[in-house]
């Protein structure tokens, strides 16, 4: 057991030098890697779940099977969807794998919340729908669809945090982004490279924080303000808030 | 920890094989009992911390706040990060793990806990005060055993997750079956290794989900009687 003598000054040193931040594998390329990652994961995520999610809350049915996938992948460790993608592949150690990884941990919320965002639509807006004559499919695009846009907002903020989170492990399979840094730190060992280490850490917390509070401004901004109070964020099951952490 | 390499023998590279569980049981029974021991450690841990706070947060309502947003806020960082932050004053070891752990499964428990005790109807708190219940007593006797509910969903998800959790560990070399699953990768993607440690991996979080569930039902056995 090593530990470095003052990290978080180590880790101001190592912030300060400018070649940090534009060496190849510095830090701006890592958050650049890590945020490619992060968008084609929850946009790959986004085309599956939302079309899914809408319209199984348009049919009523399947809600069981949204708290299952939900379930599901709260009990499958990151590390061994992160290992086993790349075998399934074939492809070796490209991009594609470690988005297809994160994309399966941003579906649950994206899922939920679409589903639930339609579920939640007041049943005589509907019925008041279906009597001027509204098609199903017209239904869901013009009343529906509308009406559930701030619980996908909702889905939206959580999935792209979680994956922003979860996309510091794909360091573990060489999959770039700004975990790396963490990774070549503790490499080089804790004595040597604790700045390093915390200043990974700093990075990777502080663009965690930063999509939370962003987004979560967003999400203000696309809910009507007669929704915004006392809404109870049902969309948000436990079991989608846990796996952010993983 | 050392990694025979049975697979040279077989060059197919199945995603499942017998063989390489019995040659590397040991390696196997090791990594599981680390992962079960650092998931019970922290939850244990989690729990006897998350409960006062909680407590806490229920009896001093101005409290409450700040106890879940700074929850909130913990919980926002990503577990790499957490760890970096802790390992470079504790070192390389264990409790590194352990404290990272504690702190997620922390929040998971106290966010339940508060929600559970919020839900204890006001009628029977006035009740309780009415029979000259005093403070403690109306906790222990009242207000937690209708809060178990709340108590045991945060307990299981706090479980579920550690176990998925603790796989991050391999950063400092503790990270129970994740070391497998690390090794596997790192052996030329050794389909076997990682996949059994993966499957061991889920199988650890359904057999502690389901325990749970058994001592719910033990503990609450009302909630099962209002059912039938």
């Amino acid at each position: 057991m090593t530990v470095a003598e003052n990290p978080i000054g180590q880790a101001i040193t190592w912030i300060n030098d400018p070649l940090n931040w534009t060496n190849p594998g510095g830090m701006l390329d890592r958050l650049g890697e890590h945020l490619t990652i992060s968008a084609l994961a929850v946009a790959l995520g986004c085309l599956v779940a939302w079309p899914l999610g809408l319209w199984l809350g348009h049919l009523g049915r399947g809600g069981g099977l949204v708290v299952l996938i939900s379930n599901a992948t709260l009990a499958i460790p990151t590390l061994a969807l992160l290992t086993i993608l790349p075998v399934v592949f074939a492809s070796g150690f490209g991009k594609t794998p470690v988005v297809v990884a994160l994309a399966v941990f941003a579906v649950p919320p994206l899922l939920a919340n679409a589903y639930t965002g339609v579920r939640q639509v007041d049943p005589e807006a509907r019925d008041a729908a279906r009597g001027m004559g509204l098609s199903g499919g017209q239904l869901l695009r013009r009343v529906e669809l509308p009406l559930a846009v701030p619980y996908l907002a909702a889905g939206f903020r959580t999935a792209a945090v979680q994956v922003i989170a979860t996309a510091a492990l794909a360091s573990f399979v060489n999959g770039g982004g700004l975990g790396q840094i963490i990774r070549t730190g503790f490499g080089i060992g804790i004595a040597a490279g604790g700045g390093q280490i915390v200043a990974g850490g700093v990075l990777v917390a502080g663009l965690a924080l930063l999509a939370e509070v962003v987004l979560g401004g967003v999400e203000r901004l696309v809910t009507p303000k007669p929704l915004r109070r006392g809404r109870q964020r049902l969309g948000r099951p436990r079991a989608a808030d846990a796996t952010g952490s993983a | 920890m050392s990694f025979r390499l049975s697979y040279r023998a077989d060059p197919g590279n199945p995603w499942f094989s017998w063989q390489y569980v019995r040659d590397n049981s040991d390696t196997i029974l090791a990594a599981v009992r680390e992962h079960a021991s650092l998931t019970g450690r922290a939850v244990l841990i989690a729990v006897l911390i998350a409960l006062p706070l909680s407590v806490l947060a229920y009896w001093v309502r101005p409290l409450a706040g700040p106890i879940l947003a700074v929850s909130g806020v913990v919980y926002t960082i990503p577990s790499l990060a957490l760890f970096a932050f802790i390992a470079p004053y504790l070192g390389t070891g264990a409790t590194t793990v352990l404290v990272g752990l504690v702190l997620y499964a922390l929040l998971l428990i106290v966010r339940n806990v508060v929600a559970g005790l919020n839900q204890v109807p006001p009628e029977v708190r006035e009740a309780a005060e009415g029979m000259g219940y005093g403070r403690w007593r109306r906790l222990f006797r009242i207000d937690l055993p209708l809060a178990l509910p709340g108590i045991v969903t945060g307990v299981r998800l706090a479980t579920v997750s550690t176990v998925a959790l603790v796989t991050v560990g391999v950063l400092v070399g503790h990270g129970g079956l994740g070391q497998l699953i690390f090794a596997g990768f790192q052996n030329n993607l050794y389909k076997a290794e990682i996949m059994t440690a993966a499957l061991l991996c889920v199988a650890l979080a359904v057999v502690l989900d389901l325990l749970l569930i058994l001592v719910a039902r033990l503990v609450t056995p009302w909630s099962t009687r209002r059912a039938r």
